[in-house]
């Protein structure tokens, strides 16, 4: 018997317009990373980059970000392939804990010219690049979701949510983005 | 829409992201199962709800994820500042908490509902 | 005089207004066609073509003008409209522009506005004074429903709501900036350009279509040796080509909050023909600055006269407004009646257009000389001393009557408009609403910003500062205060009108002696009299003056109106203006449309809708969905010809035969790891969790410090440091914020971590004596039988091919297996399985019928068999509290007298005398139907449901000493009848529980 398919919650979906593009992102690894100050360093390691320590910093290596979410919190992303449960978990220094959320969350990014605009309909943060610079992240709201907001570029933004909200979240987005 | 500094993200955000959690410094006990009914109503039932400085839990729920407390004038709400979790209760000082009190009362007016209500008791 | 462009009104100046002549537009009033340019406001049209009857007053009916050119205008209120969806009541004649093919009709008249059956009420005068509506309809109280309230309905509330569904759409943005200057007149124009200098964020609005204020209508002052309107234009290119400077025509700031937060709606379509239907027709801004600067401006007061209220009696600086700069005159034969330098400067302005003036009659008897000089070189005639004691002229003002101040000998003037000019009240509202403290000015009769509680800083005449050179000096202050940098270079300005004196409260003929209709508040109909009746009735509070006249309390919140008000009613209390005190300031300053409130959140956008990844499944096979905190879930799957109750019952029986296949995606899950897990867990659970092994199950119990329950749900252990907890679908985010609150707050010191994870598995329950016997196929590397995966037990491994967490567990009483996998492949495992289990007989089951299987077993539901007084022993679980436990949340308040007392309410079955009637859940408990009434009440029931396995009806109540009435008969009062019932035990199913061990 054939492995069961995998549905991605936002499968083909499209929208431009108006200097904004919403894009869906394919399915990625993705880890919600716990630790003590004594795991930090090793883990870190695992993967192939330093952890950030400073809050809303982002850092990439390659094809894996991991990105401060919260004091001992950390949400790291990868490619598919690139097996970071597995490295993560053979981390034998300091207490952590991971858990897998690649089904959990999805993201979707917005580009464009009005992609601030757009995500400014709902987002109550300051994105200008001074307040938010490139590489920042920070969990926030867009309307009545949560979300993660990481920013790519200047005019590019990674928005990573739960499943169940993403329907919403780009149904908001696409609304806003007619109006930006 | 408050602006609130969490103390962990350390930058001063949207109120929409935070959750207010309560009155602040008010522990568990750890000798739970032995205290008094009592004890346990205050512990448990009574908050003090007053009307001017005020020390309360906020949790930036959707941000980091952290509770704090805050020191806050309940009238102006303007904070005197916010906290980590774990801090020991700060004592502001007066100087603190002169910058946070509402205007005084250069004349009546925005208040004459308070002022008849006084004099009518009289 | 109207000569190069007669088609848009008779009423047009020739060479004056801002207005191009070349484009016109049409639109229709009361059914009738007129032309307008384009710029026009609706205002400055009608009086282009000589209409100033634009509406009916509110109590009275009486016939009104317009009164004004802004914002504050409480009388020429207009229902406008593109199509039949797209109308909107009560628009300000003198803010909404004119667009080709605008309908506007006048309100509140019937059978038409020039006769008006209502109008009798202005005759009936006496019996609608102050109190009118409390003190008439007081009794019978029977007359409320029938009589009083069908007629204040009706005669309440101003135009008429639509009613078709908006078809439009509306945005909202937020955003941040260095400065926000509210107001585009000449102080916030000046503001911008130093701010905007500094390369900072600066964000201008102006409610007005286009920015400049009194500038634009300014024919004498002069800026930088330019006319005033010119150097605005200029100011507003200048402006444009800044890329850091945000300006935004046609945005009203309306509301003032905390910390610098000022939100702002844009009309964004409202004065364009045909709108593109992607633009949002209104945007709410919600703008966080690092500075306020409020440059609001100041309104024109009105007079306080007998019959100030005709057709044709307006603002003078209005006037002066549509001479300047829409080129209308707004009559032929003008009189100005004054106690303010600036209505001089409209006399003359329309003099010099052409218009007859046949006097101005000031209050005051020492006027500035260069003022009467000028009126004498114009020919003007001013009458020192001099009061407006009557007018006439029913749908519009013909005649007035002209006493000296302190004599008797009365003159009648013919006329075809009067101006008003009692002064300037400064525009403090927003400034007010962020808590910033007023103080009254006795030299100018106003109330002036004093102390500030915002960043914001208050400039040019809503400050009080009239005069245009001190006006711009304090806003290039304040803009470099607020962006830092060099001192901007001095402005020169050479003045025009100055806004010296003033009147506020009634003037003459409107005396406390006066039987007479002075108005002070047009919109709700207030009179001088009707604030000195209050008065006199004991209300001495200016707040309760105001709620019981309703003076101040229209949708223009008494912009024109609170002053006069308050003069008068700290006349008749005898005490300094001061020590009255003003009304509170509210938001908005002015009306504000849902539409802009409600921004995105409309239609789909409305709420969240959460939705399984087997949703579409559900959908393509029929299933009826209920909504579960934000959820859409499968409620029940209906074939062909069957209503809910049929196929309830289908399933259940098919479930209880064969197999059932159900979505409990929704569960909320949290992944608890660390090595302080199993210490985390007997804190936050009833239950002890030290002995459970991993790989093993358990129900576990969850109460709050009072020790009520919580929230309840299977917690697998899947390693020594890991466990997998499920919440309740509704519980789960404030199950997860307890935890963390005692995990970060009380216990920071364990080391342990919370993930939720609710939606990082899609959640598949088969169920049924068949169900093993399905899925068993699909299973790799776990061995299903009962002696490897006995019930309550959970193993990891692979299904179709996919990893999951495989969990022996029943919610039905059947053989159960919880099929977790990873959510996206959710959709294709169901599909796998049940192209198994169907020819096996398996059915979907939805909601529903879950609810009636658990109920067949007694178990209970947080949340619907519970309430939150509930108990643990309460809810017959108090077998899952550790005794040996010395500490977890709900220990002390389980210890609680009342919690340990005899009889209390406990949850016991019910089942009926006549098996075939199904209780109604809410439905009260009574042990004696007879008794007088009020009978006691026992309990309610909780669950009740009709169960096809054991062709009876059930029900679970709680019940005062439920625990110990086992076989004692209750009864239920129903509206027609009175139910016999026996309580029993809440497990009306496989009593024993052999049937999950199947």
């Amino acid at each position: 018997m054939a492995n069961a398919e995998r549905i991605h919650p936002l499968d083909a979906r499209v929208f431009g317009g108006n200097g904004v593009v919403l894009n869906p992102v394919e399915a990625r690894e993705r880890i919600s990373l716990r630790a003590d100050d004594k795991a930090i360093a090793g883990l870190g390691k695992a993967i192939g980059l330093t952890l950030p320590k400073k809050p809303g910093k982002t850092i990439s290596k390659g094809e894996v970000s991991a990105l401060w979410i919260g004091p001992d919190e950390w949400l790291i992303i990868a490619a598919e392939g690139s097996d970071v449960e597995t490295k993560l978990n053979k981390v034998k220094t300091g207490l952590y804990s991971v858990v897998a959320v690649n089904h959990r969350n999805t993201a979707i990014v917005v580009s464009g010219i009005n992609a601030v605009n757009a995500l400014n309909g709902g987002c109550p943060r300051d994105l200008s690049l001074e307040a938010f610079p490139v590489g920042d992240c920070s969990r926030t709201i867009i309307g009545k979701a949560e979300v993660v907001l990481w920013r790519l570029a200047e005019d590019s933004f990674h928005v990573e949510c739960w499943r169940s909200f993403s329907d919403y979240v780009w149904k908001y987005l696409s609304d806003s983005a007619k109006s930006a | 829409m408050l602006l609130i500094h969490c103390p962990y993200c350390e930058k001063d955000l949207p109120e929409t992201e935070f959750h207010g959690e309560g009155e602040a410094h008010i522990d568990r006990p750890t000798n739970m199962a032995d205290i008094s009914d009592a004890e346990f109503e205050k512990f448990f039932f009574i908050r003090e709800n007053h009307k001017g400085i005020v020390f309360e839990r906020w949790r930036h729920l959707h941000g980091c994820g952290r509770f704090f407390n805050a020191v806050r004038h309940s009238v102006s709400d303007k904070f005197i500042m916010t906290y980590k979790a774990g801090v020991k209760k700060p004592k502001p000082t007066k100087k603190d908490i002169e910058a946070v009190l509402p205007p005084a009362k250069s004349t009546p007016a925005n208040e004459p509902i308070y002022a008849d209500a006084v004099k009518g008791k009289k | 005089m109207s000569g190069s462009t007669p088609n848009t009104g008779a009423n047009r100046i020739a060479g004056k207004g801002r207005l191009s002549p070349a484009k016109t537009v049409s639109f229709t009033f009361d059914g009738k066609s007129y032309n307008a340019l384009e710029g026009d406001t609706l205002a400055s049209a009608l009086l282009a073509n000589g209409v100033h009857l634009a509406g009916r007053s509110f109590k009275y009916h009486r016939p009104r003008g317009i009164l004004g050119a802004g914002s504050e205008e409480p009388n020429a209120l207009i229902d406008i409209s593109r199509d039949s969806a797209r109308r909107q009541p009560n628009i300000r004649a003198t803010v909404q522009p004119v667009f080709d093919g605008m309908i506007a009709k006048s309100q509140n008249r019937f059978p038409s506005l020039s006769f008006d059956v209502g109008a009798i009420n202005d005759g009936m005068g006496r019996f609608f004074s102050a109190g009118f509506y409390y003190k008439t309809f007081m009794w019978p109280q029977k007359a409320w429903d029938s009589v009083y309230e069908p007629f204040i309905r009706k005669a309440a509330g101003l135009g008429e709501s639509p009613d078709e569904a908006d078809p439009d759409h509306y945005a909202n943005r937020f955003a941040h900036c260095d400065v926000l200057i509210v107001g585009a007149g000449a102080a916030g124009l000046q503001a911008a350009l130093v701010a905007g200098k500094s390369g900072k964020q600066v964000i201008i609005c102006d409610e007005q279509e286009e920015m400049g204020g009194a500038l634009l209508s300014d024919a004498t002052s002069k800026i930088d040796g330019k006319p005033a309107a010119e150097w605005a234009d200029d100011a507003k290119a200048k402006l444009a080509q800044m890329d850091n400077v945000t300006v935004l025509p046609r945005t009203t700031a309306f509301g003032y909050y905390n910390h610098n937060m000022v939100t702002l709606t844009e009309l964004v379509t409202e004065h364009i023909a045909n709108p593109d239907p992607d633009l949002p027709r209104e945007r709410c801004w919600q703008v966080r600055a690092n500075k306020v600067v409020l440059a609001t401006g100041a309104i024109e007061r009105h007079i306080v006269f007998p019959d100030n209220d005709r057709p044709g009696i307006m603002m003078a600086s209005a006037a002066q407004t549509y001479l300047n700069r829409y080129g209308v005159a707004v009559g032929r034969n003008v009189a100005v009646y004054t106690s303010c330098d600036s209505a001089y400067s409209v006399a003359f302005d329309l003099k010099r257009a052409g218009i007859e003036i046949p006097a101005i009659i000031d209050m005051r008897e020492t006027i500035d000389q260069a003022l009467l000089s000028e009126a004498e070189e114009l020919g003007i005639r001013v009458l020192k001393g001099f009061a407006v004691v009557g007018t006439k002229g029913r749908l519009r003002v013909k005649e007035i009557a002209v006493q000296p101040v302190n004599g008797e000998n009365v003159e009648h003037f013919a006329i075809d408009c009067l101006l008003m000019g009692g002064g300037w009240t400064p525009s403090v509202h927003l400034f007010s609403q962020s808590r910033g403290r007023v103080k009254f000015d006795d030299e100018t009769g106003t109330f002036l910003p004093d102390i500030y509680t915002e960043d914001c800083i208050s400039i040019g005449s809503c400050n009080g500062t009239h005069d245009l050179s001190s006006a711009m000096a304090e806003a290039s202050a304040a803009a470099k205060d607020a962006v830092g940098g060099k001192a901007p270079k001095a402005v020169k300005v050479a003045d025009g009108p100055r806004m010296s004196g003033f009147h506020i409260g009634s003037a003459k003929g409107a005396g406390p002696e006066d039987f007479t209709k002075a108005f002070i508040d047009y919109q709700n109909d207030v009179t001088a009299k009707d604030v000195r009746l209050a008065v006199r009735e004991g209300f001495h509070s200016i707040e309760h003056v105001k709620r019981y006249t309703t003076t101040g309390m229209a949708s223009d919140q008494g912009k024109m109106s609170n002053m006069h008000g308050l003069a008068i009613a700290a006349e008749a209390l005898d005490k300094p203006i001061p020590e009255v005190g003003l009304t509170t300031f509210r938001s908005p300053y002015t009306p504000v449309t849902f539409g802009t409130l409600v921004g995105h959140n409309k239609g789909e956008l409305f709420d969240v809708t959460r939705k399984t990844p087997m949703h579409d499944w559900h959908v393509e096979n029929g299933a009826d969905f209920e909504d579960v905190g934000n959820w859409k879930r499968a409620w029940y799957y209906p074939q062909a010809g069957e209503d809910m109750h049929a196929a309830v019952n289908r399933e259940c029986k098919a479930t209880r035969e064969a197999a059932g296949i159900f979505d409990a995606s929704t569960l909320g899950k949290i992944e608890v790891v660390g090595p302080d897990a199993v210490k985390f867990m007997n804190m936050m659970y009833t239950n002890p969790w030290d002995k459970l092994g991993v790989g093993r199950l358990r129900y576990g119990i969850m109460c709050r410090e009072d020790g009520f329950i919580y929230d309840d749900g299977v917690v697998a252990r899947l390693a020594e440091d890991r466990f997998h907890v499920t919440t309740t679908t509704g519980g789960a985010p404030r199950v997860l914020n307890m935890m963390e609150d005692y995990l970060q707050t009380e216990f920071p010191e364990w080391k342990v971590w919370l993930t939720s994870t609710s939606e990082q598995w899609a959640v598949i329950a088969v169920q049924g004596p068949k169900a093993r016997e399905i899925i068993e196929p699909l299973v790799e590397g776990i061995d299903l039988s009962n002696e490897a995966l006995s019930h309550m037990s959970v193993s990891e491994g692979k299904i179709c091919g996919v990893p999951t967490r495989l969990m022996r567990m029943s919610f039905t009483g059947e053989t159960g297996f919880e099929i977790n996998v990873p959510a996206d492949y959710g959709r294709k495992v169901w599909e796998a399985i049940y192209e198994l289990g169907k020819p096996l007989g398996m059915t979907p089951y939805g909601t529903e019928a879950m609810h009636v299987l658990r109920a067949e077993k007694g178990y209970i539901i947080v949340g619907q068999d519970t309430d939150g007084t509930v108990t643990p022993h309460d809810a017959n679980v108090g077998w899952a509290i550790g005794k040996k436990k010395t500490d977890f949340v709900g220990i002390k308040g389980l210890q609680r007298p009342d919690l340990v007392a005899e009889g209390r309410r406990q949850l016991v079955g019910l089942k009926t005398m006549d098996p075939k009637i199904v209780l109604e859940e809410g439905a009260q408990v009574v042990d004696d139907p007879n008794h007088a009434i009020p009978i006691p009440m026992i309990g309610f029931v909780t669950s009740s449901y009709w169960s096809e396995c054991l062709d009876k009806s059930i029900a679970m109540v709680l019940i005062e000493n439920g625990h110990n009435r086992l076989g004692e008969t209750v009864h239920i009062p129903m509206p027609d009848e009175i139910i016999k019932a026996e309580i029993c035990s809440p497990v009306f199913y496989d009593p024993e529980g052999g049937r999950t061990n199947g």
